[in-house]
């Protein structure tokens, strides 16, 4: 970057015109994009939409609006993500025989870097914060979650990360130092620019709302459930989504200090970790996996449960094991904090250490196999019944087991020593997070879609995206096994050795194929509503479920549960259908709801402005923005017009329209 | 002729995967400690597909046998249950992990890389007389510097060893953290500024091998190869004999002007080294007059110099500013140099220490043990397999336990 023009002045700060690429790629997108912006503002003023949009949807305490939203965001920033990733596979492709590729290095180390960050800080954390906002409180028989205003705030404060990390695209460039940014590489003197202050923001903005998630969804699980619903009659689900924010909370703050304290190194020229002064790198490579391998057990624990719903609802039959079930998830929990060393081994630990930290992580594998057991049994002696949500849970199975079956590899030393940092490693985590994370929020998706929005989604489609995604992800990830086992590392632009090329190659094809997966569901999402009268859910109950959220309405009224339930077995509703509980159907009460409100996106606008004034130097701005985030925080506490009475005749017309509904069909 | 075109593709397809699978020097390594290495990644697949393959396979058939349409198969819906069979689901996947944890511990301290090498291959015993060949390694940006410090002279982007010798590898790094990997020899080992870490290894055939950078550093990562060019003594020493016949010694200064970046760097060779580079190097004081980081701990040590040496001493940049189009921290301090106070005999004294494990006799086995222990007595006697050594001297252990 020598064309880069570091003088600073007192209005914008570092920010000048040579922070507007000029690259050729990345200059249409940023045209395609801009285009994309105009397109969608003028169709919303034309359709007269944003007063919906803002009264329905952006200002909603919901949970299941916010749930919705979360997984539209997760969506969005999926399409950025993969296009990343088809480019890598591209350049991967090309660079061979003296070929440079098409991409230099400050692009493609740029590339790398926000594929894995978007991936998993904006793709599969609000994946499954937005699965578990949905389902959870309808699970458990609550009308909302414990703080309805703060979830909404978490939400945009994750808008605001992305928004940011999006931003710098098109205004200045992003990190080229690995997800993680490890330092000293990531320090000012190697990094110079603003890419890595994107990261630092982005990560510490969304960070802020992913932290006050956990709180919220936490404290609603522990104190919010049904009477009779003990924790041992929790459904799996909820216990995945409680051990989940339990390790969301003690392990965000973590990064937090980590980035804070690099943001010093930074900004005011601390020497936590410099080369120089008493600094150590190593420090923050532990700090960062301290957090960093929690977090992969935050993204897949949800999954689990999502895995345990939909093969006991799809075999018709009591999850096996419900209790050995319970206690592996908080094993796997409880052991997730004692295994982050196994990330660098080869960093030159004793043998005894390495060895204490490789044989830790075998033992997580001991409760994720029983999981896996659990599952088979529950097949076992049931009548499985190959819907969408079923499909994905058995190509899971298969898929997983190999991703576990390579960690425990890579969780014996001397076998890292040879594989650590190479595409074996690269391969095996996206094995686990696209066969465990991904196959699981799509099997998530096709299993709540009917309950979110009344109506079944396509089958054709969806089992086009199935297949496209399944072999798509075996043809684009055991190419990169095997180049693993041929020496090839990871986060390389040009090759030398032609005979690799041909891997390469397949692996873009596998990514091509997975392109395709992507298309056909969003095809099977647009096809679903535009015949989403041939598929109606009008019971509430699509698939035979077993468990609350199932006993409402699809979608559910706003407060979910004109009457509280009263649970009384593990599978709630299952029980309350055996038993031929009436739903009872009159003396309805006023029920109490929050109101909605607009401070969620003040607030979290006014953060990205900040985030995006500290990475620019504007400090004027960032302190404008700053004192408008407590100004603002301060005047919300004086709106005393936080919620409202649903009168009983309102509870009464929608629940008569929903008998009506019921006994339309017989039910 | 579209028919035939087709099957011919896939046959050609074929053959080339094959070749090229050929070449997974992973699994066919010629060193001594990768093949050790890969020995127990065989081994721990081997021993995961006991579990992995059955419940592949009735994960497959259960899904198929009970699938909804099969009315014969039987249901019930209520058998959530069963205490054998929960024994059974946590026993088996413990038991193997029990076995592989115990062959973790014994290979990860039998193959550390901080162990001096206890044979020269699977047949051939270590003579007492043959010391290793000291390979120093300094990662900068972006190519890869070796000091042979027995011979004096120095090598960027290649490393010719003699076959069958082991080598100590000390590995620093100038500017940010790396990877130092031959895949062909014994695994990675990190390389990391102010920092020394070591690996020992050995090649086991002469040839050329691949060598590379394996953790991301920046923009020239991907140039950041050599190759490692395996000949026997005699041709080592004809290679040290051209080398010290060159023309450009590698003194402090001719290091700073190699240090800057500079990406896809041909190999070459230095004539002479100053002894004390890579001494300096890993303590931050090539630089003429600044002080060393040996120094300034020693100085803590004793206490430190007090609040006039904050003064005098407040701050010590090593990350030169053009090194790569660096800025200082826009709140931070202006940057400037400290000299060092130690007498030049004490520095040389310093300076000359010798790394930790140079000093240390290789010994033959006894992975239980720490390094000097006596040997443990095995009743089976010196066996060359390696898949039985591993488990008896485990075993040996256990019966001086």
């Amino acid at each position: 970057m020598a064309t880069v023009d570091h003088s600073t002045s007192l209005l914008l700060g570092r920010l000048n015109w040579s922070a507007i690429p000029t690259d050729p790629i990345v200059l249409s997108t940023l045209i395609v994009v801009v285009l994309g912006g105009i397109a969608a503002v003028v169709g919303l003023t034309y359709f007269r939409l944003w007063g919906y949009l803002w009264k329905e949807w952006l200002t909603s305490v919901d949970h299941k609006k916010i749930g919705i939203m979360y997984i539209i965001l997760a969506l969005v920033m999926l399409v950025r993500g993969f296009a990343d990733a088809i480019m890598m596979r591209l350049q991967q492709a090309l660079a061979f025989n003296g070929s440079e590729g098409y991409l230099n290095a400050h692009h493609y180390d740029q590339i790398f870097t926000a594929h894995g960050v978007i991936m998993i800080f904006f793709v599969a954390m609000p994946f499954v914060t937005g699965l578990m906002n949905y389902v959870v409180p309808l699970q458990i028989g609550a009308r909302d979650v414990s703080f309805p205003f703060l979830n909404n705030f978490s939400f945009w404060m994750t808008v605001g990360g992305a928004v940011l990390v999006m931003a710098s695209l098109f205004v200045g460039e992003f990190a080229q130092t690995g997800w993680l940014a490890f330092p000293p590489l990531s320090g000012i003197g190697y990094s110079p620019w603003v890419g890595v202050d994107y990261y630092i923001w982005g990560l510490q903005i969304a960070g802020v709302g992913t932290t006050l998630s956990g709180i919220n969804l936490l404290v609603t699980i522990i104190k919010m459930r049904a009477p009779g619903m003990t924790l041992m009659r929790m459904p799996i689900f909820t216990w995945t989504a409680l051990c989940t924010n339990v390790l969301i909370v003690a392990s965000f703050p973590v990064l937090t200090m980590t980035l804070i304290l690099l943001t010093l190194d930074r900004y005011v020229g601390t020497n936590f970790f410099t080369n120089d002064l008493g600094g150590n790198a190593m420090m923050y490579i532990n700090l960062i996996w301290i957090w960093g391998h929690p977090e992969v057990y935050i993204l897949i624990l949800p999954l689990f449960g999502v895995f345990s719903e939909v093969t006991s609802t799809f075999s018709g039959k009591r999850l096996f094991g419900y209790s050995s079930m319970v206690y592996a998830t908080v094993c796997i929990t409880i052991l997730s904090y004692v295994v982050w060393l196994h990330h660098f081994f080869t960093m030159g630990s004793g043998a005894s250490v390495n060895a204490f930290f490789g044989i830790t992580t075998m033992i997580i594998s001991v409760p994720t196999g029983a999981k896996i057991f659990n599952w088979l049994f529950t097949m076992y002696k049931g009548r499985v019944r190959f819907e969408l949500p079923m499909m994905w849970t058995v190509a899971f199975m298969l898929t997983f087991t190999v991703g576990g079956m390579t960690g425990v590899l890579l969780a014996v030393p001397p076998a890292d020593f040879v594989l650590h940092n190479s595409l074996f490693l690269v391969a095996h985590f996206h094995n686990v997070i696209i066969g465990g994370v991904l196959f699981g929020c799509f099997a998530a998706i096709a299993y709540w879609w009917p309950k979110a929005f009344g109506f079944k989604l396509n089958v054709f489609w969806g089992k086009v995206s199935f297949w496209s995604w399944v072999v798509g992800f075996w043809l684009a990830f055991m190419p990169l096994y095997i180049l693993g086992l041929m020496g090839v590392t990871r986060r390389m632009r040009v090759f030398d050795d032609p005979d690799l090329r041909i891997w390469f190659i397949l692996a873009a094809l596998g990514a091509i194929l997975i392109a395709v997966g992507i298309a056909a569901f969003f095809v099977q999402v647009a096809v679903s509503i535009w015949q989403r009268k041939d598929n109606p859910d009008l019971t509430g109950d699509p698939w035979g479920g077993r468990t609350l959220e199932w006993a409402t309405s699809s979608p559910p009224p706003a407060y979910n549960f004109a009457f509280t339930p009263v649970v009384h077995d593990l599978d709630a509703w299952h029980d309350m259908k055996e038993v031929g509980q009436n739903r009872p159907k009159a003396a309805y009460l006023p029920i109490h709801m929050p109101r909605y409100t607009g401070t969620g996106v003040v607030l979290s606008a006014l953060a990205a402005l900040c985030g995006f004034a500290l990475v620019w130097y504007i400090w004027w701005l960032a302190a404008v923005s700053f004192l408008g985030i407590i100004a603002v925080s301060i005047a919300h506490t004086f709106n005393y017009d936080r919620d409202y009475y649903v009168p009983v005749d309102e509870v009464e017309s929608v629940e008569a329209a929903r008998d009506r509904q019921l006994s339309g069909i017989g039910a | 002729m579209p028919k035939r075109f087709l099957p011919k593709l896939f046959a050609a397809l074929g053959a080339v995967l094959l070749l090229s699978a050929c070449k997974a020097e992973v699994l066919a390594p010629t060193g001594d400690i990768a093949a050790q290495q890969r020995d127990l990644l065989v081994i721990s697949t081997l021993l995961m597909l006991i579990i992995i393959v059955p419940v592949m396979l009735l994960t497959c058939w259960f899904a198929w046998h009970f699938r909804s349409s099969n009315a014969t198969a039987s249901y019930q819906p209520n058998w959530s249950h069963s205490t054998k069979l929960e024994l059974i689901i946590w026993a088996i996947p413990l038991l193997i992990v029990v076995t592989l944890g115990a062959l973790t511990w014994v290979g990860t301290h039998l193959l550390d890389p901080y162990r001096p090498l206890a044979r020269v291959s699977q047949t051939e015993p270590l003579s007492p007389d043959q010391p290793p060949l000291d390979v120093q390694v300094v990662a900068l940006d972006w190519k890869w510097l070796f000091i042979y410090p027995e011979y004096g002279v120095a090598a960027v982007n290649e490393l010719p060893v003699p076959v069958d010798r082991p080598i100590r590898f000390t590995l620093t790094s100038s500017s940010v953290m790396n990877a130092f990997y031959i895949p062909s020899m014994a695994g990675m080992i990190y390389a990391m500024p102010g920092m020394q870490t070591t690996l020992h290894g050995v090649f086991n055939a002469p040839g050329e091998y691949q060598g590379l950078a394996s953790h991301y550093s920046g923009a020239g990562f991907s140039g950041m190869r050599f190759k490692a060019k395996v000949t026997d003594n005699a041709g080592f020493e004809a290679w040290i004999e051209t080398a010290r016949n060159g023309k450009v010694p590698l003194d402090r200064k001719a290091y700073l002007e190699l240090e800057r970046p500079t990406e896809n760097v041909r190999p070459a060779a230095y004539t002479s080294v100053d002894p004390q580079l890579f001494a300096r190097v890993v303590n931050m004081c090539v630089e003429e007059g600044k002080i060393c980081m040996a120094e300034m701990m020693a100085i803590d040590a004793q206490g430190g110099s007090g609040l006039a040496g904050t003064v005098n001493m407040s701050s010590l940049i090593y990350d030169k500013h053009e090194r790569r189009g660096m800025r200082e921290p826009v709140f931070g301090w202006e940057p400037f140099k400290v000299v060092g106070f130690c007498s030049m005999e004490e520095l040389d004294q310093m300076l000359a220490a010798k790394p930790a494990s140079s000093g240390v006799t290789p010994i033959q086995s006894g992975p239980l043990r720490g390094h000097g222990m006596p040997q443990p007595v095995t009743p089976f006697g010196g066996l060359e397999d390696r898949y039985l050594t591993l488990m008896q001297q485990s075993f040996g252990n256990v019966q001086q336990l």
